[in-house]
């Protein structure tokens, strides 16, 4: 397994798009490293300069110290999964997965022991004969998968491998690849915009945004310390609450105030400079209902979604009637829509970033889990 | 497990894929240029000299735009221009119409999809000669089918090929008749496209089908009448085949078109310099049709994915 | 228009489309002498003289096979070199794409004429006249942009996904064409194949020119200088016009979808 490094790589369309903007990322030899944003973010285009579909416009790409940025994929010993899986159609199953091995002039018997292991490893032995259109979509899914594995590459590549599976099988499949990546210890690059697939998986997040890396670091480490608002409403479903406060310092304590809520914390340092816009940023889970007139804030329920585990409330606050609050409350709270009800904030879960910048403020009151 | 990669010698392997797709294009483009390019150059010199082969003792001197002049001047050169606009005009009317026409009735269709495109088809398919021949035959005086009807239905027809304006008729007829369904399958395709659903909401608004056809279909099938447009006007501009075969120009040259009048003075009078500027101008009024059409066309279709 | 009067219409246009065909076919089974006394809708009597005629008195035959050999090459080289040229258009990257894929359009709309009278005198040099590739080599003038052109519009609708999977399992720009590209593109290829056949099997003015006798003429060439010894046999000449049209009558039969599918993508001219 290999290690894989981008120094300050950037890459410029012909039609003057810019879909990477000066990129270093180093990851390490085994992670699984998951390049996670909306669309248009450029992580496609990171995996592909990667994989040497594409070529960087400036910038250095290196694979176990090796500088690869003039090498051409062919020569690259990486393996891809793609989102449509790109099976050869005229080509059965098994030399679907054979195809790589020839290429690397292996010997008959060397690909026939290879292409059967891989088979039976991922179940689909009695698939071999067939073709690809005769297929479901979960089995192409895995002949891609087997396609890459049989070649025992330097690091493999996904990109959004499960968009296109339905809800159930991709739950499933994404157990099997974080089994496969503690299995084979691979080097894993992975692309998604599913945040939920990003934290499961991942060794290590990368949250991208219009070409630049936002964030990098271990997945609860971005939930739970996410580095500024964009990064904070990305991950995490349903998104991060923010508010803009003013800030002031009173006899020792920071009050953060909007016409919304008004709320009192511990001065725990110079973190939060006087009279700038701060951002609060709370998570649905960590906001409590309270009977009104009691709490930071108060607003009426809009929406109830029951989602049978818990339940989504959508809050219409007094002072900030444009975006609703959403709170997740146990299953069985009492709750209709149209009633009037207080919110408070829990203390040890609130999220400071500078209102202007959207950067994370230090020395904020967030306790690591 | 893998041999470290090669070092591709000097610069990035950008400049290998050029060479290959260049070592790929440079067979079928180097026919191309020798087939196509070079003679459009040579014709484009040879029209600025004077070069009759049935007078070689004059060699071939330079004489400038020479040949242009007397072509501005030639009657004969003219009439041809005059008789070419004329068929445009008249063959492309028609075939945009019936083949509109046309291609609204097969997307009506319900049933037999398959048999009658195919049946629509073959005009298209025949040699133009035999779509010639055909047609005069139909046409031919005394004993054709065209007469027998017209006489049936109490008319006086002419003889049609001794008649300089009647002539043009069966010319006309024989090229609508061979185009039309190349015309009607274009559009069809662009008929196709058109979204049913726009259809049926524009009937929930209360649109009848006159008012739909000239409010939803017209101006969404508005490219792919153009495209039709623009090229059969463009080979009606050329047409030599049917012309040469049922005709041969005449009666005289009463039928004559640029391009029989330009293969006349080449392989008949043999005169290489005077026929070649004629060839320039046909192929200048081809290109400024072809200009269009690739404007048309847009720049999409040389694009390629952004890379 | 009321919804009834459609299948009329159509009824109407196909039995004016057909009907030319139909009278050609007819009257090539018919006597000579029958041929414009009273014709009829239809015939009472049929008769193969005028096929017989052709092939037994004046050697049709020699026509056929040149505009098979003919029409054959040119369709052998048009595939071969076009299809690996448009691969190169439509996939690779390398600078002046767009500019070459013009010219190919602007060539494809030379009109013959044009380019006639240089082509004469190239091939009398080279002594090509009223030889098989005297003919193939013009014939590519048109021939070749059209395969061309066909050929990267098809390419272009093939996901890059598959030469990226080749090229990440390991096949080089060579390989990937062959053994994923080209086994994938075989219907493409069989449009501009039959399309190439049609045109060069179809082709008049450049067969007139450069042929000069009938041991090279093509099938049009050969029926339009059919002379009879007192009037025009008109029996024979409509009976050639048969023959020169099962070929491609068969082709479109065969290949309908195909053919329409391959002219009404990307505008290929009439």
């Amino acid at each position: 397994m290999a290690s894989i490094a981008l120094q300050r790589v950037s890459k410029t369309f012909h039609n003057g798009q810019v879909a990477v903007r000066d990129v270093t990322l180093d990851i390490a030899d085994g992670e699984l490293l998951v390049l996670l944003g909306p669309s248009g973010s450029g992580k496609s285009t990171v995996l592909r300069l990667i994989a040497g579909l594409e070529i960087p416009t400036s910038g250095r790409i290196t694979i176990d110290g090796g500088d690869v940025t003039r090498v051409p994929p062919q020569h690259r010993d990486l393996a891809m999964v793609f989102q449509s899986y790109a099976l050869y159609p005229h080509k059965s199953v098994r030399e679907n997965l054979a195809f790589g091995l020839r290429m690397r002039h292996l010997d008959a018997a060397r690909v026939a022991a290879r292409v059967n292991a891989t088979a039976a490893a991922l179940g689909i032995e009695a698939l071999l004969d067939r073709r690809p259109a005769q297929l479901s979509g979960g089995q192409r899914q895995r002949v891609a998968l087997g396609r890459a594995i049989v070649r025992e590459p330097r690091a493999f590549l996904f990109d959004e491998p499960l968009s296109n599976l339905d809800p159930v099988l991709r739950v499933a499949t994404r157990a099997e690849l974080a089994v496969l990546h503690r299995r084979l210890s691979a080097t894993m690059v992975y692309v998604t915009h599913d945040q939920e697939e990003a934290m499961t998986l991942g060794t290590r997040i990368a949250v991208m945004r219009d070409g630049a890396i936002e964030q990098v670091a271990p997945a609860l480490e971005v939930y739970h310390q996410p580095a500024n608002t964009f990064v904070a409403r990305f991950v995490g479903s349903p998104a991060m609450n923010l508010w803009t406060c003013a800030s002031s310092r009173i006899e020792g304590r920071v009050r953060l105030a909007s016409r919304a809520l008004s709320i009192e914390i511990e001065d725990t340092g110079a973190a939060v400079p006087d009279g700038i816009g701060v951002s609060v940023g709370v998570r649905p889970h960590d906001i409590d209902m309270v009977p009104h007139g009691q709490g930071d804030g108060a607003g009426r329920i809009e929406v109830v979604e029951t989602l049978g585990s818990t339940t989504v409330v959508h809050l219409r606050v007094d002072g900030s009637p444009d975006e609703l609050v959403r709170v997740i409350v146990p299953a069985d709270t009492p709750m209709a829509a149209d009633q009037v009800t207080g919110f408070r904030l829990r203390r040890d879960r609130l999220h400071l970033f500078d209102a202007r910048t959207g950067r994370r403020l230090a020395g904020d009151s967030v306790r690591r889990p | 497990m893998m041999p470290p990669p090669p070092a591709t010698a000097g610069g990035s392997w950008r400049r290998d894929e050029a060479r290959f797709a260049w070592a790929l294009a440079l067979p079928a483009l180097g026919v191309i240029g020798l087939v196509a390019l070079f003679p459009i150059a040579w014709t484009v010199w040879e029209s600025l000299h004077l070069h009759d082969l049935r007078m070689p003792w004059l060699g071939r001197p330079f004489v400038g735009v020479a040949n242009y002049a007397e072509a501005m001047t030639d009657a004969r050169f003219l009439d041809a221009l005059a008789h070419t606009a004329g068929f445009v005009a008249a063959t492309v009317t028609l075939e945009m119409s019936a083949g509109l026409v046309l291609a609204l009735a097969l997307d009506r269709l319900a049933r037999a999809r398959g048999l009658i495109r195919t049946a629509v088809l073959l005009p298209w398919a025949i040699p133009t000669v035999v779509a010639a021949l055909a047609w005069r035959f139909i046409f031919e005086s005394p004993g054709g089918v065209a007469n027998a009807a017209l006489v049936r239905l109490g008319m006086a027809p002419p003889t049609w090929f001794a008649d300089a304006a009647a002539a043009w008729i069966p010319l006309v007829l024989a090229d609508v008749w061979k185009t039309t369904p190349f015309v009607a399958l274009l559009l069809l395709a662009g008929l196709q496209n058109i979204d049913r659903s726009l259809h049926d909401a524009a009937a929930i608004d209360g649109a009848g089908p006159w008012q739909q056809f000239r409010q939803i279909t017209l101006p969404l099938l508005a490219p792919a009448l153009l495209v039709a447009f623009l090229f059969r006007a463009l080979d009606a501009f050329r047409v030599f085949d049917v012309v040469y075969v049922m005709t041969g120009g005449g009666p005289g040259s009463a039928t004559e078109t640029i391009a029989i009048y330009t293969f006349t003075v080449i392989m008949q009078h043999l005169r290489f310099g005077f026929g070649s500027a004629l060839s320039v101008i046909v192929f200048a009024v081809a290109f400024l049709f072809a200009l269009a059409g690739i404007r048309l066309l847009g720049g999409r279709a040389f694009e390629d994915r952004p890379s | 228009m009321k919804v009834q009067a459609w299948p009329l219409v159509t009824i109407l246009l196909v039995g004016a489309i057909l009907f030319p065909l139909y009278w050609v076919a007819i009257a090539s089974l018919t006597p000579e002498g029958r041929l414009f006394a009273q014709p009829t809708l239809v015939p009472d009597a049929l008769v193969l003289d005028h096929y017989r005629a052709l092939f037994g008195e004046r050697d049709f035959w020699t026509p056929v096979r040149n505009s098979l050999v003919v029409a054959g090459a040119t369709t052998a080289f048009c595939v071969a070199l076009g299809a690996v040229c448009a691969y190169a258009l439509a996939r690779l990257r390398f600078r002046g794409k767009a500019a070459i894929l013009a010219l190919v359009l602007a060539v494809s709309m030379f009109p013959q004429i044009s380019i006639v009278s240089p082509l004469y005198l190239v091939l009398r040099e080279l002594r090509l006249l009223n030889t098989y590739p005297g003919l193939v080599l013009p014939y590519l003038t048109f021939a070749m942009p059209l395969t061309i052109w066909l050929l990267v519009g098809f390419f272009r609708q093939l996901p890059p996904e598959l030469e990226e999977a080749g090229l990440m399992d390991g096949a080089g720009r060579l390989r990937t064409l062959w053994d994923i590209i080209l086994p994938l593109s075989w219907p493409g290829i069989a449009t501009a194949a039959i399309l190439t056949f049609l045109y060069s099997w179809n082709e008049f003015l450049f067969a007139l020119s450069f042929t000069l006798g009938p041991e090279r003429h093509t099938v049009p060439v050969a029926i339009t200088l059919f002379r009879g010894q007192y009037q025009v046999p008109w029996g024979q000449i409509l009976a050639a016009a048969m023959v020169a049209t099962v070929p491609v009558a068969a082709l479109a039969l065969a290949a309908q979808r195909r053919i329409i599918a391959g002219l009404t993508s990307g505008a290929v001219k009439g």
